[in-house]
This record gives C-alpha cells, sequence and structure tokens, in this order.
C-alpha cells in the first residue's frame, strides 16, 4: 500500500520525525481553514499518486493569504499527468539551505534493508543513482540488531560536513529505521531532507510503500489507504483476495496465478488483441473467488469477451468450475466466454461444465484461447 | 541424478491437517515421494492418509528421520514454520505458503543462513524431479524425465512452459519454482549453480517476470560461468509501467526491472528468447541439436 505525502508525513511524525506544520484540504474552504491556522509564507502541494508534481506545477509557494487561496484553487482544478488533483497539503514553508536524501528499502539480492544517504537531495535519486552512484552512500542493515546508532552515525558523518548536524540527522535516521520496521515498510524515504538556515532538519517530502502481506497486523494503517484515487474495482477485488489491475483494452482475462496472468496479457497483445483487465486469483480458489471475479470483470462496459485460463496445480479446476456455474446463475453474463481449463482436477471440471449446459467456449491451449477471444471480441487477430 | 530432490528424499508436510496441506500430501504420495508424516501444533496422535501427525518438527525429525519438509502452513505463521524445520535440521524446505511478510522473511533468511538450510520459495509451487518424486503442489501429469533443467519464478506459468516441453518429448530433469516474492530462499543463479554440476541436465529455462533484477544477474552468470545452453522467457512485456515495482528497489540495482531490460541482458548472454510460451520448446529443440 503506498501512502501519499501526508499521510507519510503522518506516519512518521508519530516516531518523532520533524514535520512542518500543516493540513490536508480537499475544497476551497478546508484551504481557508488552514491557511488560518498556519504562519506564512505556506506552500501548497497536490497530493497525488505520481511523481513529478512539482514540474506540473503542482507545488506552489505563497506569502499571503490572497496568494495562497488563488494557488490553492488554481492546484485543485489541475491535472497532473492526467489525474485530477482531488487534495492538497497546505503547510507553513521553511527556509531551505541544503537538501539531503534518505531512504530505507529491502533490497532483493541481499535480502536485507538497506539504507541510502545522499547529499544530492531533492533531486530525482534514480537519477543520481545512475549518472553518480558513488554520490548514494549505502549500509545494509544486519535483521537481528536492526539499525545500530553508530552505523547511523557512521553514515551520516559522510554525508553532513557539520559534525552538530550529522548528530542531529543520526537521529533522524534511527527514527526513520524504527518507522521502516515497526509499519512493515517496504520503502520510507525522505526527500528531500531539508537543513533550513537556523540548523533544524525537516522531512519536507516522504514516502512510504508498506508491505500488503502484512497489512492484516496493521489495522490501523487501514485509515490511510488511500480512497480519492483508487480504482473501485480495484479495491473491490482485493476485498475479494483477488488482485486485479483496470486496463485500457476489451478482453476480460480471468487467470490464476500472476505470472500466466501476465503472460495472457502479452499473448493477447502479441496477436493484435487489447486486454481489459489484469486478473489472478490466486491459489487455491474457492468457487466464490470465481464468481467474484466475473462480478467485477462484467462490471467493465469495455468488455466485450471473457477469458478464463486456468492451469491447476493448487486451484483445482472443479472449484473453478463450480464459481464459474454459480456466476452464470447468479449474473447476467452476455459476452462470450472462452474458457481454457487444465491440470488438477481438470476431468471432474469438464464434466461438470458439460452438464451444466453453459453456453461455454472451451479451447485446448493459451494460444488457441486468446485468438479465440479476439475473434469473438469482434476484432480480427494477427495471426 | 538431478538436483536436490530424488526417490529417496524423506518429506515431512507442515501444516498437513489443513486443506491444501492434506489434499497435496496425498498427490505428492501418489506421484511417489516419500512422505512420512507431517505436523499439526496440537494435532499430534492423529493420522492423515495413514501418514503419522506430529506436535513439534524436532519429535517429527526424529521419529522419521525426515529430511525434507514442505510448508503448507497459513501466511501468519510461515516464518516460524520454516524456522522450526531448519532448527530441526531439515535440509530442503520448500514452502508454498503465499503472503509472508517481507520483514519476516528478513530475518528467516538470516535464520537459515546461520544452519546452512536450502529454502524454495516462500509463494512458490515447490520442486519436482519427474519420474522420482515431487514437493509442492505441481501438477505431476504433465512433467516427463529428461535432460532439461526448469527454474521459474511463477507456478502456472511453469505448467504452461513444461506442458509445452513435454508434448513435444523434451523431459526434465529438475523443475524448481523459485517463488515470485522479493526475498526468497533460492534465486536464478543458486539454482543455475547447481545445473551446472549435475551431468543429468544438458539444458536449462528460466521463466522471469518483471521486477527485481534476478534474471539480470543469471544473465550475468551465464555470461561468465554456465557451461549449458539456456532459454529464457519474460513475463509481463505488456504490463503497465507504473504497476512495476517501487523506485527504491530500482535505485539499488540501477535498474527498472521492466521486461525490455530482462530480455535485453538475456540476449546479450547468449540466452535465446521466447515470445510466447509454446514457443520455449521450439527454442529448448534448437539448443539441444
Amino acid at each position: 500500500m503506498k501512502l501519499l505525502e501526508y499521510s507519510s508525513k503522518e506516519v512518521m511524525k508519530e516516531f518523532g520525525i520533524n514535520v512542518q506544520p500543516g493540513f490536508l484540504a480537499r475544497n476551497m474552504e478546508e484551504v481557508r481553514q488552514a491557511i488560518d491556522k498556519l504562519n506564512f509564507p505556506v506552500v501548497i502541494k497536490a497530493q497525488v499518486p505520481v511523481g513529478g508534481r512539482g514540474k506540473a506545477g503542482g507545488i506552489k509557494l505563497a506569502s499571503n493569504k490572497e496568494e495562497a487561496l488563488e494557488k490553492a484553487e488554481k492546484i485543485l482544478s489541475m491535472k497532473i499527468k492526467g489525474i485530477p488533483v482531488k487534495k492538497v497539503l497546505v503547510s507553513e514553508a521553511i527556509d531551505i539551505d541544503r537538501e539531503f536524501y534518505l531512504g530505507i528499502v529491502i533490497d532483493r539480492r541481499s535480502g536485507k534493508a538497506v539504507v541510502m544517504a545522499s547529499a544530492e537531495g531533492g533531486v530525482d535519486i534514480e537519477e543520481v543513482a545512475r549518472t553518480k552512484p558513488e554520490a548514494i552512500h549505502k549500509l545494509e542493515v544486519t535483521p537481528r540488531w536492526g539499525l545500530r546508532p553508530f552505523e547511523a552515525r557512521e553514515l551520516m558523518f559522510k554525508i553532513f560536513d557539520d559534525k552538530k548536524t550529522a548528530l542531529k540527522a543520526s537521529g533522524f535516521l534511527l527514527k526513520l529505521y524504527s518507522c521502516f520496521a515497526e509499519k512493515d515498510a517496504q520503502l520510507a524515504e525522505i526527500n528531500p531532507l531539508a537543513l533550513d538556515k537556523q540548523g533544524e532538519l525537516w522531512a519536507v517530502d516522504a514516502k512510504i510503500l508498506i508491505d500488503d502481506n502484512a497489512l492484516p497486523r496493521h489495522p490501523e494503517l487501514e485509515s490511510l489507504r488511500d480512497m480519492d484515487y483508487a480504482d473501485l474495482k480495484e479495491l473491490e477485488a482485493k476485498e475479494a483476495d483477488l488482485s486485479f489491475v483496470s486496463l485500457d483494452g476489451y478482453i476480460g482475462c480471468c487467470v490464476n496465478g500472476a505470472g500466466l496472468a501476465m503472460a495472457t496479457m502479452d499473448i493477447i497483445k502479441k496477436y493484435g488483441g487489447e486486454p481489459a483487465n489484469f486478473l489472478d486469483i490466486g491459489g487455491s480458489s474457492r468457487p466464490e473467488k470465481v464468481r467474484k471475479a466475473m462480478e467485477i470483470i462484467l462490471r467493465d462496459p469495455k468488455v466485450r469477451s471473457i477469458y478464463f485460463n486456468i492451469f491447476g496445480g493448487i486451484t483445482r479446476c472443479d472449484d473453478v468450475a463450480k464459481g464459474l456455474i454459480q456466476a452464470f446463475k447468479e449474473l447476467n453474463v452476455k459476452q462470450p466466454v472462452i474458457i481454457r481449463l487444465t491440470g488438477t482436477n481438470e476431468d471432474i471440471a469438464r464434466k461438470m461444465l458439460e452438464e451444466s449446459g453453459l453456453p461455454l467456449h472451451p479451447v485446448k491451449t493459451m494460444r488457441e484461447g486468446a485468438i479465440r477471444a479476439i475473434e469473438m471480441a469482434g476484432e480480427k487477430p494477427l495471426i | 541424478m538431478a538436483i536436490l530432490l530424488n526417490r529417496d528424499t524423506r518429506v515431512l508436510v507442515q501444516g498437513i491437517t489443513g486443506r491444501d496441506g492434506s489434499f497435496h500430501a496425498k498427490l505428492m504420495l501418489e506421484y511417489g515421494t516419500k512422505v512420512v508424516g507431517g505436523v499439526t501444533p496440537g494435532k499430534g496422535g492423529n493420522e492423515v492418509h495413514g501418514l503419522p501427525v506430529f506436535d513439534t518438527m524436532r519429535e517429527a525429525v526424529e521419529k522419521t528421520s525426515a529430511n525434507a519438509s514442505v510448508i503448507f502452513v497459513p501466511s501468519a505463521f510461515a516464518a516460524d514454520a520454516i524456522m522450526e524445520a531448519a532448527s530441526a535440521g531439515i535440509e530442503l524446505i520448500v514452502a508454498i505458503t503465499e503472503g509472508i511478510p517481507v520483514q519476516d522473511m528478513i530475518r528467516v533468511m538470516e535464520f537459515l543462513k546461520e544452519k546452512g538450510t536450502r529454502l524454495i520459495g516462500p509463494n512458490c509451487p515447490g520442486i519436482i524431479t519427474p519420474g522420482e518424486a515431487k514437493i509442492g503442489i505441481m501438477p505431476g501429469q504433465i512433467f516427463k524425465k529428461g535432460n532439461v533443467g526448469v527454474i521459474s519464478r511463477s507456478g502456472t506459468l511453469t505448467y504452461e512452459i513444461v506442458s509445452h516441453l513435454t508434448v513435444a518429448d523434451i523431459g526434465q530433469s529438475t523443475v524448481i519454482g523459485i517463488g515470485g516474492d522479493p526475498i526468497i530462499g533460492t534465486r536464478f543463479i543458486d539454482a543455475l549453480e547447481l545445473f551446472k554440476d549435475d551431468p543429468q541436465t544438458e539444458a536449462v529455462v528460466l521463466i522471469g517476470e518483471i521486477g527485481g533484477t534476478d534474471e539480470q544477474d543469471a544473465a550475468k552468470y551465464i555470461k561468465d560461468k554456465f557451461n549449458k545452453p539456456v532459454v529464457g522467457f519474460i513475463a509481463g512485456r505488456t504490463a503497465p509501467r507504473e504497476k512495476r515495482m517501487g523506485h527504491a528497489g530500482a535505485i539499488i540495482s540501477g535498474s527498472s526491472g521492466t521486461a525490455e531490460e530482462k530480455i535485453r541482458a538475456f540476449n546479450e548472454a547468449g540466452v535465446k528468447v521466447a515470445s510466447e510460451p509454446e514457443e520455449v520448446a521450439k527454442l529448448v529443440k534448437e539448443v539441444l541439436k
């Protein structure tokens, strides 16, 4: 789960990380209320789930009320990378002297948390990693001990010239690590970590990515889930324990396993079709999940054909068949359903589907299914 | 010879009394795997498919001399189950469970390193040495004994590709599903190292997907050290960019984990990359000529 800036700062604040006083506002009334409680100058920042806000004009400074209202109104009515801005964070601005980077991430290669720190903050850190990798200092955290204070100091002395600031920053980093570890984050990042002219450190922008697998043990984080930009179908799917991503095409896909689901999208595209979604019903799929998957696919009016590609392992084909029969009974399925079922209990499943008399279009191979789904959607496959 | 698993491997099923554990214990037995018992804390003394159930792994290992285990316990308890197996002296652990928090896995990996235990998974379909034994959930009937090793990050996509190999009369030495999580016990390069020394294996199929840099690491290893032909497949060529994995993972490697990048790395290492699952069999035939 990706937390937007204002939520990330909310979480970091709990761990004692210094963030500017500020308020979230969804409309001009809330902007007015926020401004009345803050000292000028203020900074108004669009809260959107994409990067590049600054360049797009989604971050503006204002030195008085009039200016602040005018700029907030502008930001609240703009789109950033095609996404309409639905909320802004209004905070007191600080007088930035220098900008740094602090981040903690799970590194797949070492299987550990890795701290990254750089004196080149405030810019695209991926760009720094590409062009000037030596400017990023890294530290692997020993799982058993966590980040030790001396390790934090060693790292901070590398990026801060002033010793007093380096020590202060070490404290900052330790708090960030606590936040990362206790909240089961996959990423906790402060960019920039700003040093103001008075020598104070601030988390001026923040990003936290929570491990979805750990969410069951963090009920307190549910309230921070962003609902303003979420795709409703994706939320509904998540609730049903399905992995779903909306796409622009017209072939609804229902597949078991993420790899096969991606390969199914790829093969549809290869033969000239366009998938309407990525949908992985997961392993050990109960019939209700299959029914729910069908319901979510049918909610998309663009869908002209539906392709079930199931290769049973832990998923039993008879469970999928049961779910399909249930779906046809309870939902209004008008689109042609192309079905490829193979693997665990496939004979039982095939028999069940035959006896049900449902208008299904069985195919033998994945390629055949893709081509058939394109044809039945009224398009011409590229063969 | 195959790798890691043969007909003499003695397997315990952790979570044997659950729906999936019990179902797949039976399928493993039917395939010929030497399943010697199971563990479910609190259900010791019972029997499942005629197999003894124990309360702890330590007791189970003592009584059965098992040297491998497979984990079907729910995600909240799976990290503990892996550590329990390692602690009881199990040499090969296969974790099928999906949804283990990644910070739990970090601690598990440190623990296993100290014990010297090999873990496959988590979130994986398991391992099979066709004609001998399987540990996990792979549908046995699609495999065929032979000379091609398969390593895959995916479950069902592996079945898809293997079934094409089998239909084309290309048998497999050992097939390993290494799992789709960010932190896994056995990565592509680890499995390649094992296949390198296996005389039965004459070629290897690598099935990768977007995210991370395991495929790029594998490509480098193949180029520098591997001695057998390799065929690759990467899922997610058409996955939308903004849905790829987070940026910070990309910083460490200086890479973004896209399919194009992986395919390029494979090509540069001389690995032939199939454009759809069926094509893998054709390319394997070519490299084995």
